[in-house]
């Protein structure tokens, strides 16, 4: 049991951050990262068992990227019962803005070897730049625009959508069929985006080469870096009053209200901060990955993030981080060996989880038990527990 | 001049001093659902202090009154006054719930993941703003006002406890203490306590009879012993609007009133 008389003394962001086993290893985890991973690739000689490979550092950067899109799912899914299934299209916003920045870094090296134009603006026949391209020739334009960008769309959306009291799966209906708007407009070449085939054919970021092992190894450690951050920041606001207040409304929205709240602010606040973690999750990951086209827009895409989140263990923050390390090395490694099956194994993955583990992976853990959103109010008990209860129902039925 | 100027000049101030001494005034009040009329010009007036029951039978309209209050449910036509001069009507729930009106629902509605301390702490009266909430560090004279509150409503020992687990009886209490933690001028409580003990009743009358020394409350409650128990003015609504006000004793001779609760 927590003594407060204790625990308020302590220095607020010590106290919370010490008391914060899961996040603690995860942190420890991220620093270690960041020394071993570059070490291990550019020091470590490659015949060596140590020796990370260049293949690896992208994967790397490509689930701590993940990693941080799903944080930013969990911070209002499982905080604030805001199910977003349009996440991905924040991720998609500040992927564009750092693919825009790569292409003006292009220059003449494109195809055509239009100074100016990007190659697919060429294609098309235009001759110049629209307007809102400007500026993203600077990469701390470029950086602030993936941030707010995303943040800007979430305010007004939310906004919107919170003032209307649109709540539950409604909201999750209609942050769907955002993503999907999305879509269909940067699908268009018109829009200006690079139409079907995105942006590609990056050459380097602040002049240097994206191909080469040094800046690769960079990008990992920022991206870790960023998790570590943002994963700090989340913590930070669950822990405050205004986290408990969060909370309330993800338990009782209507009491928050009568207890002279405005909801809509709270929701605001944390739908918005939300959206510019997914934006620089975006950012970090298409340097990384080379490329970034409409499809990240896609409404499956965004429902993907929600079940990392839930096989992690949903409300832990470190349990999203988990999950997506999880569910994606599972799809990295099912995808090789049997393609055919990922899908299966996925919709399987959720079934199962829902079932037998409502707090996640996480939750499994003994020692993690106590953590998460479905804690106090859900079914307590272990898998076990489930599976009895499951089976029982079924018996019922039959 | 005309005894009927006089006359209307006379009334006039008589509203104007019936409004200045309520605390709150409901004043034909009506409003539909779908064709349904859950309330039909209802009127009725609080006094500043005062501890007021309301009853009724089923579908009477005494939710829909405390929505109407409380800023959920907006009225077709009639005034409600706080205060006699803020105007319910036109705000909202935060609002209301921050000039000083509080609500408990009938089904005990706490923070099921917070513990009982939090609970309370969340509804302390102060600043409700988001940044506000941000950088809040809990001060001395909030932790103070927690511990009374937690003695007031005895659940001093279960301050750590989680919401979650309080019995059916305990989260009536603490719900209540959520609401005096608001420091709320008007305290509107529905049936508090549906599903309690006959010991917890009776406590539970003890609590509110307490409370309504410093402020006002209205009770709305189905339990004739529990209404007994407050030893207050009774209104009882029907169809919506009032049928009957007075004691409780006399309230039960009205033979409108016998009709309603035992005829048809």
């Amino acid at each position: 049991m927590t003594d407060y008389r204790q625990k308020y003394k302590m220095t607020p962001v010590l106290g919370w951050l010490l008391q914060d086993r899961g996040g603690m290893i995860l942190l420890g985890i991220l620093l270690l990262g960041c020394i071993v991973i570059p070490i291990g690739n550019l020091v470590v000689p490659a015949g060596s068992a140590f020796h990370v490979p260049t293949w690896m550092l992208g994967l790397l950067g490509k689930y701590l990227c993940y990693a941080l899109l799903a944080l930013s799912v969990d911070l209002i899914w499982g905080f604030c019962g805001i199910l977003s299934l349009g996440h991905g299209a924040f991720f998609a916003l500040g992927g564009y803005a750092m693919g825009m920045y790569l292409m003006r870094q292009i220059g003449d090296r494109g195809v055509y070897g239009d100074p100016v134009l990007p190659d697919f603006m060429v294609f098309l026949n235009w001759k110049e730049l629209p307007w809102y391209w400007y500026g993203f020739d600077h990469f701390s334009f470029a950086v602030l625009m993936a941030m707010l960008v995303p943040g800007i769309l979430a305010f007004v959306f939310g906004f919107l959508a919170f003032r209307s009291r649109v709540t539950g799966v409604y909201l999750s209906i209609i942050t769907q069929a955002m993503t999907y708007a999305l879509l269909l407009a940067f699908f268009r070449n018109d829009m200006g985006f690079g139409g079907n085939n995105g942006l590609t054919d990056f050459k380097d970021i602040l002049g240097f080469d994206l191909q080469s092992d040094q800046t690769r190894c960079v990008l990992v450690v920022a991206s870790a870096v960023m998790l570590g951050i943002c994963y700090v920041v989340s913590r930070g606001i669950t822990q405050s009053r205004l986290g408990k207040v969060l909370i309330a409304i993800r338990d009782a929205e209507s009491r928050v209200r009568f207890t002279g709240y405005r909801v809509e602010y709270y929701k605001l606040f944390v739908f918005t901060v939300s959206a510019v973690m997914a934006g620089i999750a975006g950012a970090l990951y298409v340097p990384q990955i080379g490329i970034i086209n409409p499809g990240e827009f896609a409404p499956a895409a965004s429902i993907e993030v929600v079940i990392w989140v839930a096989v992690g263990g949903r409300g832990t923050l470190y349990g999203a981080v988990l999950g997506a390390f999880i569910v994606n090395y599972a799809k990295t490694f099912f995808t090789g060996v049997m393609p055919d099956f990922w899908l299966f194994f996925l919709g399987g993955l959720f079934i199962a989880v829902t079932l037998f583990l409502p707090k996640g992976v996480i939750g499994a853990i003994p020692a993690f038990a106590g953590a998460g959103a479905v804690g106090a109010s859900g079914t307590s008990g272990g898998w076990r527990d489930r599976l009895a209860a499951w089976r029982g129902n079924q018996g019922g039925k039959a | 001049m005309s005894t009927a100027e006089d006359l209307l000049a006379e009334e006039s101030r008589m509203i104007q001093s019936e409004k200045a001494a309520t605390i709150l005034y409901v004043d034909g009040v009506s409003v539909t659902f779908d064709g349904f009329r859950a309330l039909n010009n209802l009127s009725f007036y609080v006094e500043p202090g005062e501890l007021r029951a309301i009853i009724g039978p089923n579908g009477a309209g005494k939710t829909t009154m405390m929505d109407i209050i409380t800023g959920k449910t907006r009225p077709d036509s009639g005034d409600v006054l706080f205060k006699s001069d803020v105007d319910l009507t036109k705000l909202d729930e935060a609002d209301i719930a921050n000039l000083g009106i509080g609500r408990k629902f009938q089904k005990p509605t706490v923070f099921e993941s917070h513990t009982v301390f939090d609970n309370l702490l969340l509804a302390c009266s102060g600043g409700r703003g988001v940044f506000q909430a941000l950088f809040h560090r809990l001060a001395n004279r909030e932790k103070q006002r927690i511990e009374e509150t937690l003695a007031t409503i005895r659940l001093g020992d279960l301050r750590d406890m989680m919401a979650a687990n309080l019995s059916h009886g305990q989260k009536q209490w603490l719900e209540i203490g959520m609401l005096l933690m608001q420091e709320p001028q008007l305290l509107l409580v529905d049936e508090p306590v549906a599903g309690m003990t006959d010991s917890e009743t009776e406590q539970t009358a003890i609590l509110l009879r307490d409370i309504a020394k410093t402020r006002s409350v209205v009770v709305v409650e189905h339990d004739m012993e529990f209404v007994r128990d407050l030893d207050c003015k009774v209104t009882v609504l029907h169809e919506g609007s009032v049928l009957a006000e007075g004691r409780l004793d006399s309230v039960q001779k009205d033979p409108r009133v016998i009709e309603v609760y035992l005829g048809r």
